[in-house]
């Protein structure tokens, strides 16, 4: 055994790939069907979102025992590494295009549809359309747009906090201090939960919907992207804090651990932006 | 070396204990297996969107309309144009990288075997729903590769279906580049420093770079195109302060980008072949290295060179057509560095190497018109016609795919451990090179004088060289399936390969059998 | 192998040269008939030239070292691989060279941008499938479509010269006369473009962006939409007519007499065969790329007429009103992918088309079988 982590493990054959291929087919296929008012859309996406959650589950679980059973050496936690590292760039990637979107429609094509240039004047498409952010464009009318001061503050405190109290929890796993460990992953599962609950009751109240124009459609892209993210990192959390209480970590050998904690910094840098961007400037 | 799974190692068996049939490929954790199903994937792929094209061109061999109706003529270039990139010459390129890179770099394998399959398992599911879009009413997709709402709002439930197929490929692409990255980075033999690392290994690090920068966006692009199509946002829509424009702002910042992913890969085959038949190290390996990673950084600073005639205010514009131009500058320290290496040579043309010499050549000529285009003024009489049909035929086909068949012919000895048919191979190349001047040269004609793309019929002054290039097409078409024959045949036997196959070869590739064995450098070799 | 190859594409690019009875085609830029177009020509010379000039260079290098330095003529191989100078030197020199193209094409982008100081202002509009052309403060605005014969597309007859480049309604400007154009578009982009005026711009639906040209001699130039935007995108030509100041004067006021005429006819009283002869030819003009000819239709996309419920349907409900969703409302307001009539037909074109759907292409309406254009003109 000790041997084996001489060499770089390389699996065996695995059916997770196909699996993976068949979940997505039926996800895409009948999501189509769905869009397209075709009945039978709907339970293929149910059975494509089974296969999925089937094919996560299990092919995490094979992944959680090869590397309790010490399969993995330095090598493979350095590839573990580089791929996670770069599987958070193409997510800081994914939300640079709506980030700048959002930059674009209120820089560039608001202005334009306000006629700030004084180009077409009496020509103008849209008369009497000013382009003051936030809007639902020249069409549409926007009602309430958001108030930084409030939850989002709230929120932006939540999660930085969570920040902070998964720190303190990689300290106690560094030094292989327990409680401090589990302590500090169930607070920032627990912010985290605080923080969806908090963002969905913003939504519940928004008097504003997807539909309201630009302003709309950038934040609940954006916030809802995010959304989406915090509640991946908080499922992954609660995992990382089932795994630390069947003993699976130590102080050398938790890639695990701070994969799931680097994914939680960059949903709080992303909620940073969003912040500033979407809520306050 | 003993555990579950590392078994085999330890008998130095080749494939004991393996699944054989066809598990032996759905289940594949070896890059070799999957390099092969990328490689046919691609070549079947690049059969089919030939077939579309073929149809396009005979609907173009004369003015009027004949075969096909307008709108089928739009989901014909369509699907032909999406085909090509994200079914042929992408998957192709990734075949190669699974099959090279950890034998060029002496790994055992890739960083994550399993994700590797999953890559390659994921492409099919996106290639149902490609060509089962033309089944569904309404059609396939009409509204072009670049998908530019409004028009692709109004298409039908194709759209929706090639919106989620390039989702899938942008899952497929992004896991595939981390795993290549990835491999790159950790899985080199000792001694094989970054600087060491063979040309391919360097252009295919820059490209996964590139995906993984370039793919999430196109997946932002096409989630607000699904949001606007269906759930009432106003991304695209200036009623509700949205802008049309947008779209091609955020698809042009990965479209960009895109088009080198599909060219680096091709400029390291060449950097790979030149060397070997000109039996001279390759010149400026280092200004090579320095010049892709510039091409790479500049490829996401020149995007709107397709938006020239959307009316950007003035200061965008010249932002652009000075970027573009000066990305034409280590493109061409490239083609200086590639006739550097043949220089002084002792150069033999076998197939691969015809295939490189005509790519240097034909590529810069892709390159020229670029830059033609890249002139703003001059872009403006040329966007949207048949002068950029040229271009990125030349670029993509005599410099993308005609450097995919060079490496084919180049590495299919150490694949199969046959040679190829060298007469066929030359039949093929010369019928290629030949028929893809006939069919693209003429519509940097057409394109001049005003004739606009995808467009079904024309008025007559473009008859005769319409008439040339359907021809050309119908013979470039026709010389593929020679092409397929060749591998065919070299696959079923042929004269069997030495592990060196070409005198001039350097690289680890070399040092192991042909053809080569299912597991290779499991013990790393030491690299001086 | 390489003598054959060569002696083969001669053969074909001779043959193809030699051809000169028919002098249609063209190698290049079309003649250049705006400032703007001549410096663009020019410049599309120079890179040109320049392109050409270093391809002799280099592929000369290159077939010299094909030619000599091969190892069946007995060259050996040195092994040299950097030389640093010269390196540097080829990345300098295009880099010139691109900056002295970079100067010249700066000063054209500048001008044409440069809208200011317009004799005259046009709106365009782009519409699946046609343009629409409203001269601003002159009170002149109409539809240009597409005037070859769907037979003439289809193989039916002989194609004209101007084939699928021809309009019914082409734009008339004065010659040597700044003329500004405003581009936006009604429903997909499209792009307005006139090679011999060195013009392309998008139209992009809800935006207005603009561009100019002067024409410099009379004549009648022709372009074709540039933006993909549909199935008939490939028949929505632009054809623009530059004449002397009088002659534009002149047309101008034809076209307002046109128009007066056309809104005359709303008043009068007109039987069901004159609307449904005057109806075929406004369907054939709007309504067929889509519906088809025959009324059948492309379905899902575009419903047929034949049989179809909208048309054979009532339209006016018992206040007068047109009903909603029925046929008047949606000839006036359109839904989906089908444009709005109201801005683009005028009241009898709008009555003849109706009853035309209503009493021909297989129908025959008994319910409001025939609409007057006097009820229209009261329904706008
Ligand atoms: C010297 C380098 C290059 C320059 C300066 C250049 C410049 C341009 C410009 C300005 C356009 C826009 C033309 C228009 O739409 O009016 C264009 C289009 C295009 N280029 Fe390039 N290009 C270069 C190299 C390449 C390469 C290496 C590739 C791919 C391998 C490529 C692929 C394309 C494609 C696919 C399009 C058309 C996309 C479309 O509209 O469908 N180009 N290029
Ligand atoms: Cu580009
Ligand atoms: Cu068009």
């Amino acid at each position: 055994m000790s041997q084996s982590t001489k060499s770089y493990f390389l699996p065996g054959p695995s059916f997770w790939p196909l699996i993976a291929s068949i979940s997505l087919f039926l996800l895409a296929g009948g999501f189509s069907m769905s869009l397209n008012k075709i009945a039978m859309g709907t339970p293929l996406m149910v059975a494509g979102g089974i296969a999925l959650a089937y094919l996560l589950f299990g092919w995490f679980k094979e992944v959680i025992e090869e590397s309790v059973s010490k399969h993995y050496n330095k090598q493979v936690d350095k590839s573990f590494r580089w791929g996670m590292g770069f599987f958070i760039f193409s997510e800081v990637m994914f939300f640079f295009g709506f980030f700048g979107a959002l930059f674009y429609a209120r820089n560039v094509s608001l202005p334009w549809l306000a006629d700030a240039h004084g180009l077409t004047g009496a020509h103008a498409v849209w008369q009497n359309f000013s382009a003051a952010w936030p809007t639902a464009g020249p069409s549409l009318k926007l009602e309430g747009a958001m108030k930084p001061w409030g939850l989002p503050a709230i929120n932006t405190l939540l999660l930085l906090t969570s920040g902070v109290t998964l720190t303190w929890a990689h300290w106690g796993l560094m030094k292989n201090k327990r409680n401090q460990i589990i302590i500090g992953l169930a607070l920032t599962i627990a912010l985290g939960a605080a923080f969806m609950y908090l963002q969905y009751t913003e939504y519940a109240e928004a008097a504003f919907t997807i539909k309201s124009g630009i302003y709309g459609a950038t934040f609940y892209m954006l916030t809802g992207f995010h959304g989406l993210h915090v509640t991946m990192g908080t499922i992954m959390l609660a995992i990382i804090l089932f795994r630390v209480l069947k003993g699976h970590f130590d102080s050398h050998d938790h890639f695990g651990f701070e994969a799931v904690a680097w994914y939680w910094h960059f949903v709080d840098v992303v909620w940073l932006f969003l912040f500033i961007f979407v809520y306050w400037l | 070396m003993s555990s579950t799974t590392t078994t085999h190692d330890a008998h130095g068996h080749d494939d004991h204990g393996h699944p054989t049939g066809l598990m032996r490929w759905v289940k594949s954790t070896n890059h070799k297996d999957i390099g092969t199903m990328y490689l046919w994937f691609s070549f079947t792929m690049f059969l089919f969107a030939g077939a579309l094209a073929m149809g396009i061109r005979a609907e173009l061999f004369q003015p009027g309309l004949q075969f096909i109706k307008p709108e089928v003529f739009n989901q014909l270039t369509t699907l032909h144009g999406l085909i090509m990139i994200f079914g042929a010459i992408m998957p192709a390129f990734v075949g190669f990288a699974n099959w090279q890179v950890p034998l060029m770099i002496g790994a055992p394998d890739m960083a994550f075997p399993r994700l590797n399959n999953m890559s390659f398992w994921l492409l099919i599911p996106a290639a149902i729903l490609l060509l089962a879009s033309f089944f569904v009413p309404g059609g396939a997709a009409a509204g072009g590769w670049t998908m530019y709402p409004p028009l692709s709002v109004q298409g039908g439930m194709s759209v929706d279906m090639s919106i989620f197929a390039l989702h899938i490929l942008g899952v497929s692409s992004i896991v595939g580049s981390i795993n290549i990255i990835t491999t790159i980075f950790n899985m080199r033999a000792p001694g094989m420093t970054l600087m060491k690392m063979p040309m391919f290994v360097w252009t295919w690090l820059i490209t996964a770079y590139l995906l993984i920068a370039a793919m999430p966006v196109l997946a932002g692009a096409l989630t607000m195109l699904i949001t606007d199509r269906h759930f009432g946002t106003h991304f695209f829509n200036a009623a509700g302060g949205g802008d049309p424009v947008l779209f091609q702002h955020v698809f042009w910042f990965f479209g960009h980008p895109e088009v080198y992913i599909m060219i680096l890969p091709a400029f390291g085959i060449l950097s790979t072949i030149i060397p070997t038949f000109a039996r001279k190290p390759l010149f400026g390996y280092a200004s090579m290295v320095y010049a892709t990673a510039a091409i790479a950084v500049l490829s996401f600073v020149v995007w709107a060179h397709h938006m020239f005639t959307t009316g950007m205010p003035v200061a965008g514009q010249l932002f652009f057509m000075y970027s573009t131009m000066l990305i034409s500058v280590p493109t061409g320290v490239k083609v200086f560095n590639w006739l550097a290496t043949m220089w002084k040579g002792s150069m033999t043309f076998e197939t691969p190497m015809l295939f490189s010499v005509a790519v240097v050549f034909l590529f810069t000529i892709g390159g020229f018109s670029g830059l033609v285009c890249a002139i703003l003024p001059v872009d403006i009489q040329l966007q949207d016609t048949y002068y950029v049909v040229a271009h990125f035929h030349y670029v993509l086909f005599s410099g993308a795919a005609m450097s995919i068949m060079g490496g084919v012919y180049y590495w299919i000895p150490k694949w199969t451990g046959h040679m190829y048919d060298e007469t066929l191979g030359k039949w093929h190349f010369w019928l290629t090179t030949i028929a893809f001047n006939v069919t693209f040269f003429p519509m940097h004609f057409t394109g001049l004088a005003g004739m606009p793309r995808r467009i079904p019929d024309y008025s007559q002054q473009f008859a005769e060289f319409n008439m040339i290039s359907s021809l050309g097409a119908f013979a470039l078409g026709l010389s593929q399936l020679l092409f397929l024959y060749v591998v065919i045949k070299c696959i079923r036997g042929g004269a069997k390969a030495t592990n060196q196959v070409w005198d001039g070869a350097q690289g680890l590739e070399w040092t192991v059998a042909s053809p080569a064995p299912f597991h290779t450098f499991e013990t790393p070799p030491q690299v001086k | 192998m390489n003598k054959k190859a060569i002696f083969f594409l001669s053969t074909i690019l001779g043959a193809t040269f030699a051809q000169n009875g028919n002098a249609a085609y063209e190698l290049n830029l079309r003649a250049p008939h705006s400032e703007i177009a001549h410096q663009i020509y020019d410049l599309h010379m120079l890179i040109v030239y320049v392109c050409l000039a270093i391809m002799v260079v280099v592929f000369g290098v290159m077939f010299y070292s094909i030619y000599k330095h091969r190892k069946s003529v007995g060259h050996e191989a040195s092994q040299f691989h950097e030389h640093h100078l010269l390196e540097v030197v080829w990345t300098i020199i295009p880099a010139v060279i691109l900056i002295a193209m970079a100067v010249p094409a700066t000063k054209t982008i500048l001008a044409m941008k440069d809208t200011s100081a317009a004799d005259m202002t046009v709106k365009v509009t782009g519409l699946q499938w046609k343009w629409e052309y409203d001269y601003i403060g002159k009170d002149v605005k109409f539809i240009s479509n597409l005037a070859t014969t769907q037979d003439q597309i289809h193989g039916k007859s002989e194609k004209g010269e101007n084939y699928l480049l021809e309009v019914d309604n082409p734009m008339v400007v004065p010659v040597g006369k700044k003329v500004r154009v405003l581009l936006t578009a009604n429903d997909v982009i499209h792009s307005w473009s006139m090679p011999s005026f060195g013009v392309k711009q998008d139209a992009i639906p809800g935006f207005i962006k603009e561009t100019w040209f002067r024409a410099d001699a009379p004549g009648t130039y022709r372009g074709q939409c540039s933006e993909l935007c549909g199935q008939a995108h490939g028949f929505m030509p632009i054809v623009v007519e530059a004449v002397s100041e009088e002659k534009y004067a002149a047309w101008i006021e034809t076209k307002k007499a046109e128009a007066a005429a056309g809104a005359a006819g709303s008043d009068k009283e007109w039987t069901k065969e004159d609307l449904i002869a005057n109806g075929k030819t406004v369907y054939e003009k709007n309504c067929a790329v889509c519906h088809q000819a025959n009324g059948a239709g492309l379905p899902p996309a575009f419903p047929a007429m034949t049989g179809s419920k909208v048309a054979l349907g009532a339209m006016w409900g018992a206040d007068g009103k047109y009903l909603k969703d029925s046929h008047v409302d949606r000839l006036l307001n359109g839904k989906g992918v089908m444009p709005a009539w109201k801005a683009q037909l005028n009241d009898v074109e709008i009555a003849s088309v109706i009853t035309y759907e209503r009493q021909a292409l297989g129908n025959a309406a008994t319910v409001d079988p025939i609409v007057q254009p006097s009820q229209i003109k009261a329904a706008r």
